[in-house]
Parts: C-alpha cells; structure tokens; sequence
C-alpha cells in the first residue's frame, strides 16, 4: 500500500476567484496564486460536499470520466500542491507555535521625525488630534544635527548586510526643518559611499513650504515626495487647514504645480485622508491625477477612534469601496493595455500579490523599519513617534530589545486570534499597529472594523491580477522589481 | 504541474517544489515515530492533569512506550484523580468513591490500583 491510498481528503485552505473568464486559487497558507483547470474544478466539487477516501475521490473522478491515472495524478498533485490536505480537522486545530520575533532583523528604512512642528492645524491629525498618542513636552522641537548624524550611522550599523538602505523624512511639517535636511542627506550620502553601500531618500510634506530651490534640491538629489492632499478645494480645505481655520488649498496649489513640473527624477505621489465627507474618491483622483498632473495617489480612511465628527461610519465606507471598485476597473483598463494606472492602492497591492507576501507582521515597523523623533527616541514607526509608551529605546542608548520583542510578539499573525479563519491575512495580517491602537487599545488589537473591507478590496485586487496574468501577463513583470510592502 | 498553472512566485516556488517531489520513489506507509525527515523535536510538555505522578498501564504489543494514542503520563491513574473520564477509570463519584484508598502516594502504591468489576 502506499501512503496516498491511505489518505482522507479534504479542501485546503483557499480562496477561490475568477479574471478575465479564468478560474483561480489564492492558497492562503502561502500566498500562492495558481491559475486552474477544469479537472481541479472537479475535484474541489467532489470535495466541497465533505472529506473523501483516496479511493473515494478517484473513484468519483473516474465517474466524470478521468481515467485511473490520471485521477491519481491529479489528486497527488493537488495534495502535493496543499491546495487538497489529508487528515481531519482535528489536525488543523493544534495551534502554530507562535514564533518568536526575528531577533536583530537588519533595519532597511528609518523615518526621520524632522520637527514635530507643524504649520497646519488639519483637525484629524494623529499627531496632534483627539487620538494622538504622541507625549511631546518637555522634548526638543526640531531634531539637532548631532542627533540627525546618530540617527544615520544608526541606520547604517542596524542594517549590515543589506547594500542598498532608505531614509523617509518625515514631521510635523518636514520642510519646517529644511536645513537638516540637507545636511542630512549630505552626510547619509556620504557614510554610506565610505561603506560602498547607497541609500535613497523621501520625505512626506503638505506642500506649504515648498520652494523653486528645493524642489530644484529634492530633484538633484532624487528625493520621492509624498504630498498630504485631500482634493479639489472644497474638500481639500475642509479638514487640512491653518490654525486660524483657513484652508490651505489655494497656497499649495500653485506650489505642487510648480513641483509636478520642476521636479523630474522621481513620480510624485499624493496621500489623501478620506474623512466624514470627504468620500468622493473618483472626483478627488480626477482632481489629482488630470488636473494638478500627479503621477500616483493613494487613499486612506482617517485613522480614527469611531465617534469623532470626521470618522467615516459604514456606511460612508461602502461608498468609498464603491468608488474604489470604479477606479479598480479602470486600473485594469489601462494594465491590459500596458499602461501604468495612478491609481496607488492597485499598484501596492498587486505588488504584494505578484511576490506573494505571506505577512507575519502588517508591516514593516519595529522590523525592517523604525522612527526617530527629533529627541532621539526610537519608535516602531512614525506614527508612534514621540510617544513615551511606545517608545523602543533612543537612538544615543540603542533599541530596547525587551520592548521591541513585546511589540513584535502582540503584532504577530499568530497572536491574533479572529485573522487565523480568514483567507486575506497573508497581506493584511491584522492591520495597522497604530490603528489598533487608536481603536482598541492594544497594538496587537486585529482590525476587526474593516474586516469585510479588506477582504473585499483584497478579493478586487486578486480578481485584477488574475486577469492580467491571463490576458496581458507582461504587465506584471513590471512589479519584479518593486518592492512589495 | 499539470492542472495548476503558477501565477506568481510563491505559487512558482511551490511548483518547483511540487515537481521535484513527484519525480521522487513512491511514497511508502511510515509509523509516526520514523518520519523521514524527523518532526521538529519540541519538549514533551505534560499538560493538565498529567503534572500529577500516573503510572502508566498501557504497552504496545512490544513492550514500548512511544507509539501509544496518548503519553502514558497522561493514562488511566490521572483520569480518576484530578478528573473523571468515564471511558478509563471507575466511577469515583458515585459507584467506586474508595477506589484509590490502597493508593496513598502513587508513586509507591500505584500496584494497589485494582480493577473493577460493574
């Protein structure tokens, strides 16, 4: 007897879909994207009513007509490929043992909190809002050159191994902080060629500050440039305003211009918060995209606790899905004509797919990267920045390995209990530290308020990627080099 | 693979995996203690009620220990101490309450454990 035949079927964990007239599984437990036939159909049919024997199951297939061997083939390939498993649920229930963190994964970005000084009052600002989580009295302002140069070589020294390195500058309102800036990239520049190793730069602004000499500086040297827009005026200056309540559309309208057209060696990018009104997602990407001329634009919900006045309730975030979905079909338009679409929440996740993430951990923060506020302190990413409970050490006393482990162990996939049934934790894997914690209180807290959300987008995302892969399978190549998130 | 095509690079990983596996030999029946390659050996951590002395009353036909459904720490003695398991052991709540009184320390008088006869 061999160990097929003694084996007892049933479905493998999948989440089955369909593109372009073609039929797919997204193997969860790897991330694996697999085009299917219509003999796997059949098998997931046979299956679908409960477990079946080996002998069962190849004898059934054999009832539509396989042959003996090609049934066995089939079925042995399926099990080998896990998309079929042998065993009972009982199996299943013997928990994972919840790894322990990566010790001393080597970092690959660091957010650099210039100034937590911001020239803007945006209401829904995390960190300075109703939710923030930042502590920053009694702490320096604006980071010095002393603790900006530490924050470099600290960089450098915590990411051996890895050639090429990145450092995202990051506020309050960057720019606030220009000077250092320069210096900063000045000297990153120059350590990292001592070590024959390269480091690139961006940074994140509302754009207020922007002039022709730096852009003319952000370009020479390469520097990506997010600019924080939430679209046309009207919806632009609802939220994002100065503190005496004006909005600051018409300030940075000519400068971003300015930016889109001075600024030539990196696309420029667009981050929208979608708040309570502020929802039109198809008008704003018009806005940005064709009218001020920006290469990509990502949107996301306000990161908020759920009774603030500009907290989306559910309702407003069907809408947003909707729209979503508008832009998502355009978005395969142009793929299928070979033509990059701007349209960022797309793009970042089909990378994710091509790569077939299977996260651990929702991101990267506490891992591969970390932030530094202008006091030194070292948090898991920019949004914990200047926050005493979250802080993981300072850059002049290096990481605090305990609480970087705690951290670490709270966000990971197998912590969280809800995520273990569903099929779209390979990329969402709970969800936003920060979020979590703004909401529940705990950053190892799953996500739970935009579950069906994320599996629905994901669901979209897949579908789009199915049916490039069978109807223009090239496009896809272009997400070799991209880093997936 | 025949009938799933690879889309994308964890699928293709999978896919060489799942080509080089089906060039080797037959899979033949292996008993859960041979495993080739061996399971990741993890501590035997007692779980429960086990954390008790239990002297083990089950063997398999050779004698031995290891291939059993269920650690022999975790067998019949246990079951009637900390917790009922009908299945096992006599009824100590109702029908066999002086069961165990032979057996003050297990760890010497497990031998006056006796069975019963319903």
């Amino acid at each position: 007897m061999t160990a097929a035949e003694t084996r007892t079927y049933r479905l493998g964990e999948f989440h089955q879909f369909e593109g372009g007239g073609r039929q797919f599984l997204y193997l969860v437990p790897a991330g694996a994207i697999f085009e299917m036939d219509q003999a796997v159909a059949a098998v997931i049919g046979e299956l679908t009513e409960g477990e079946a024997t080996h002998e069962q199951l190849v004898g059934r297939l054999v009832d539509r007509g396989f042959l003996d061997d090609e049934a066995s083939e089939l079925v042995g390939e399926l099990f080998r490929a896990r998309a079929i498993v042998a065993g009972n649920a009982w199996s299943d229930a013997t928990p994972e043992p919840l790894e322990p963190p990566p010790a001393n994964f080597p970092l690959q970005s660091l957010v650099m909190n210039l100034t937590n000084q911001c020239n803007l009052s945006c209401q829904y600002c995390y960190e300075f809002g109703d939710d923030k989580v930042a502590t920053p009295d009694g702490k320096p302002k604006f980071m010095d050159l002393g603790t900006a140069k530490a924050s470099v070589d600290f960089l450098l020294e915590q990411s051996s191994g890895r050639k090429a390195v990145h450092i995202t500058f990051f506020g309050g309102e960057t720019l606030m902080n220009f000077p250092l800036l320069k210096q900063v990239v000045a000297y990153a520049n120059e350590q990292a060629a001592a070590q024959g190793r390269t480091i690139d730069f961006s940074l994140t602004t509302n754009a207020t500050l922007l002039t022709p000499a730096i852009i003319e500086f952000l370009s020479e040297n390469r520097i990506g440039v997010t600019v924080s827009m939430d679209g046309p005026p009207e919806l632009h200056d609802k939220l994002r305003v100065f503190a005496n309540g004006r909005g600051s559309y018409d300030i940075i309208e000519p400068r971003v211009r300015a930016l889109i057209q001075g600024h030539r060696t990196r696309p420029i990018t667009a981050r929208v918060t979608l708040t309570k009104g502020v929802t039109d997602v198809v008008r704003i990407y018009r806005h940005l995209k064709d009218e001020l001329g920006f290469h990509e634009i990502g949107f996301a919900p306000v990161t908020t606790s759920p009774d603030r006045l500009y907290a989306i309730n559910e309702r407003g975030m069907d809408g947003v899905l909707e729209q979503f979905h508008v832009l998502a079909d355009e978005y395969l338009e142009y793929a299928l004509r070979g033509e990059m679409h701007g349209f960022t929440n797309v793009s970042d996740t089909i990378a994710e797919l091509y790569q077939g993430v299977n996260k651990s951990h929702p991101c990267g923060a506490g891992l591969g990267l970390m932030g530094v506020g202008p006091s030194g302190d070292v948090s898991p990413c920019h949004r914990f920045v200047d926050s005493d409970t979250h802080s993981l050490g300072n850059i002049a006393t290096g990481v605090d390995r305990e609480k970087q482990a705690d951290f670490l162990a709270r966000g990971h996939i197998h912590a969280k209990y809800e995520c273990q049934t569903c099929w779209a934790r390979p990329l969402c894997a709970g969800g936003c530290h920060h979020e979590a914690f703004v909401r529940y209180g705990d950053t190892g807290h799953p996500n739970l308020h935009y579950c069906d959300w994320i599996r629905d987008w994901t669901d979209t995302c897949l579908r789009i990627f199915g049916t490039i892969s069978a109807q223009n399978p090239e496009f896809l190549e272009k997400f070799a080099e991209r880093k997936a998130l | 693979m025949k009938h799933l095509r690879a889309i994308n690079r964890k699928a293709r990983r999978i896919d060489d995996l799942v080509t080089a596996m089906s060039q080797d030999a037959v899979e033949d029946v292996v008993a859960l203690q041979n495993q080739n390659p061996p399971p990741a050996a993890r501590p035997h951590v007692p779980m429960g009620c086990a954390l008790a002395f239990s002297p083990g009353w089950e063997v398999d036909s050779a004698g031995g220990t290891a291939g059993l459904c269920q650690p022999v720490e975790r067998d019949i003695y246990d079951c009637y101490v900390t917790c009922f398991w009908p299945a096992q052991v006599p009824d100590h709540l109702n029908n066999y309450p002086d069961w165990a009184n032979k057996c003050a320390a297990a760890t010497k008088d497990w031998r006056n454990l006796d069975l019963v006869f319903p």
